[in-house]
């Protein structure tokens, strides 16, 4: 396998999983940011979980969760970044829906708008700057995803072999030549996609 | 055009506030020291905060058997809350476009359609503000402190719109402020919040 299509793979799979993770995320933070409910705390307790256990743990519990078909294939790959990404989306959103002052919503809804016309509206573009730098390192920690991916997905060439994984592997078989290639493309592309991203979000905002 | 409030009890973090009135004029003012509640009572009316019981009313209409969003009340806060993210146009029209170009002549903001809201000064920002509330087509006008943070000569052009908008359209104001002298030249009719409990 060429160190182009192992970088393209990851890429792909990473930017799968943010763009899958988006909606439930930008959910589950609003629901946090504006409810209140009962346990709550629990859930929020339990999204920053992957944040303090090690990944390897993560992992271990996920090939548990996962449906036998998924293990060993791309979509294990897939369900492994979402996981270990979303505390990065969630709070980030979290705290942009926070610091959205509920005065603005209130206004929109004297003037007519429903809760989805203020929520698309109003809550999310003033919020969007926040959210945008969350999905980024949320992204940026799916492309580096290896302690959770390695155990739920394995290490199959061609099918499930991530940029991180394929760097430990070289290491261990004592290539450390075709690894440290691996690793300057990965500088390269974890550069220029926060690069990027700093750059649309400049111009969105 | 009446706006009556029957036994209306409003919960505030230190008191109920207890308000028994009716307002039938052009312009209503309602005075009060701050902290008696006068913020909380227009929320009240508009929606925007719960009551512990008592009705609000406007003609025929229960407004507190309403959501906010279908009590057509336009709503000016102190701080007029403009949208940050859209232009003036797209301000003034987000409630909707009713008597669009009437409205946005008499306040003489024709010329910052197209500007940000963030970059106007505080009189453009008052007038942007009473605009996008008139064309919602709303049925009654809430005013919070509309000449707050504004400077003496400015205050009496913004009067003087305010006036305007009491002429031209036909939409009864409740104007909220703390200070009398403030309101000697539009009110109708007067409501003091006190007696705190």
């Amino acid at each position: 396998m060429t160190d182009a299509s192992i970088i393209w793979f990851t890429v792909r799979m990473a930017a799968l999983a943010t763009t899958l993770l988006i909606p439930p995320a930008l959910a589950l933070a609003w629901l946090l940011a504006r409810g209140t409910w009962r346990g709550k705390s629990v859930i929020e307790t339990l999204v920053a979980l992957p944040l303090v256990m090690p990944p390897v743990a993560t992992g271990l519990i996920l090939l548990k969760l996962v449906p036998h078909g998924v293990v060993f294939t791309w979509r294990a790959v897939v369900v492994a970044m979402m996981v270990m990404s979303s505390p990065f989306i969630v709070r980030a959103a979290r705290v942009a829906f926070e610091n959205v002052n509920p005065r603005y919503e209130q206004i929109a809804r004297t003037l007519g708008a429903h809760e989805p016309r203020v929520f698309f509206t109003v809550t999310l573009p003033l919020a969007l700057r926040g959210i945008a730098g969350g999905v980024v390192l949320g992204f940026a920690r799916a492309l580096g995803e290896f302690g959770a991916t390695i155990l739920v997905a394995g290490n199959i060439p061609g099918r499930t072999t991530t940029l991180a994984v394929a760097i430990y592997d070289r290491v261990q078989l004592g290539h450390d030549r075709a690894a440290w290639h691996l690793v300057a493309a990965g500088v390269i592309v974890a550069f220029a996609a926060i690069w990027l991203s700093e750059k649309s979000t400049r111009l969105c905002t | 055009m009446t706006l009556t409030t029957e036994n209306l009890v409003v919960p505030l973090a230190h008191f109920d506030l207890e308000v028994t009135a009716t307002m039938s004029s052009r312009v209503t003012a309602i005075f009060g020291p701050s902290g008696a509640g006068k913020t909380s009572l227009l929320d009240a009316i508009a929606g925007l905060r719960p009551l512990k019981h008592g009705r609000i009313t406007f003609d025929d209409v229960v407004l507190s058997d309403l959501p906010a969003r279908d009590r057509r009340i336009g709503y000016v806060p102190q701080e007029t809350a403009l949208f940050p993210h859209l232009s003036v146009a797209r301000n003034i029209r987000y409630g909707g476009r009713h008597n669009e170009a009437h409205v946005v002549e008499v306040l003489e903001i024709g010329h910052l359609l197209d500007r940000g809201v963030t970059a106007l000064a505080g009189g453009e920002q008052k007038r942007v503000a009473l605009a996008r509330a008139l064309l919602s087509a709303p049925r009654l006008l809430l005013l919070d402190e509309p000449l707050s943070g504004l400077d003496w000569p400015l205050r009496d052009r913004v009067m003087q719109f305010l006036q305007r908008v009491r002429d031209d359209f036909n939409v009864p104001m409740l104007y909220v402020t703390h200070d009398e002298e403030e309101v000697a030249g539009i009110e109708e009719e007067v409501v003091t919040l006190g007696g705190v409990r």
